[in-house]
């Protein structure tokens, strides 16, 4: 069960800093991809700042031989640098860029985005039960 | 420019990292919020839970701003122009295109490369790039800047 609050914290707060920071509208999002038009920089600070931190409080966090409340620390074993993981980070992208949304934001602003975020979340959700489903994607998981 | 909100982007960005390190320190995990969507949808019955709880606190986020008086409140703005037929291509490029490529903005973007992970700067590097691609096609920026300077 603390497992559980401290996830839920974790989200909260995460979700918090999303809002703050404005990555919850698309517009300031897509004002960050458009290096040709009106440039907004902000997103970049934001990424910058919670790299920072997680970069050194990662660190700090790795002292220990496990996590505070138990289990194991899991990190991800993956490194080949594969068509997969290019072909994903395209798709990702240009999704990104036509609507400023990512999976995050999308999820935080549910109940205050209205219409258009249900749609474009619903369309996610089918996009990921999809790669699931697909034999060719889904058979050997990400 | 005149857009450009460095302080409250700072704030932010400290909290989302803050949160990262609170689910690794705590429970050890990496905050990517598309795989724990992913997994929560169809991960091990048994490894779930916490995940639901990440997603449900993200989700009572901007609740919890509404409760800030009017005044002292951050902008909530969710401004999205996208007509309809982008918001479905856009939503399933986002979904196919995060579990396929292993991530998004939060697991490779602020995870993956605090690890100086080599596969997390590729995604980056390259969502970045497309989404950048994408915008400048669509609002036609490039044309702008070659008929006498973007505004």
């Amino acid at each position: 069960m603390m497992r559980n609050l401290a996830a839920g914290l974790a989200g909260l707060i995460f979700g918090l800093g999303l809002v703050i920071a404005q990555m919850t509208n698309p517009a300031k999002v897509l004002a960050f991809l458009d290096i040709f038009g009106a440039w907004d920089p902000s997103l970049a600070l934001v990424m910058g700042s919670a790299l920072a931190v997680t970069a050194i409080g990662y660190r700090l966090a790795w002292r220990r031989s496990e996590p505070m409340l138990g289990g194991e620390f899991a990190l991800p074993s993956a490194s080949q640098i594969d068509v997969r993981l290019a072909a994903g980070a395209v798709m990702f992208g240009a999704g990104w860029g036509l609507v400023g949304l990512c999976p995050g934001p999308a999820l935080t602003v549910l109940t205050i985005g209205g219409p258009p975020v249900w749609v474009f979340g619903a369309a996610m959700l089918a996009g990921m039960v999809a790669f699931r489903f697909l034999p060719a994607f889904g058979a050997k998981p990400a | 420019m005149e857009n450009f909100t460095p302080v409250s982007a700072l704030v932010g960005g400290t909290l989302i990292g803050l949160s990262a390190v609170l689910l690794m320190a705590l429970n050890g995990r990496i905050a990517g919020i598309s795989g724990l969507l992913g997994t929560a949808l169809f991960g091990a019955p048994g490894d779930r839970a916490w995940r639901f709880f990440f997603l449900g606190g993200m989700v009572a986020a901007p609740l919890v701003m509404l409760l800030i008086p009017g005044e002292a409140r951050p902008s909530l703005a969710v401004d999205i122009t996208a007509s309809w037929p982008l918001l479905i291509t856009g939503g399933l490029l986002v979904g196919f295109g995060t579990r396929l490529g292993s991530g998004c903005t939060s697991g490779h973007g602020v995870c993956g490369l605090s690890r100086l992970s080599a596969r997390s700067l590729i995604s980056v590097l390259v969502f970045m790039a497309v989404g950048m691609v994408t915008v400048t096609l669509m609002r036609g920026s490039l044309a702008g800047l070659f008929a006498g300077g973007a505004s």
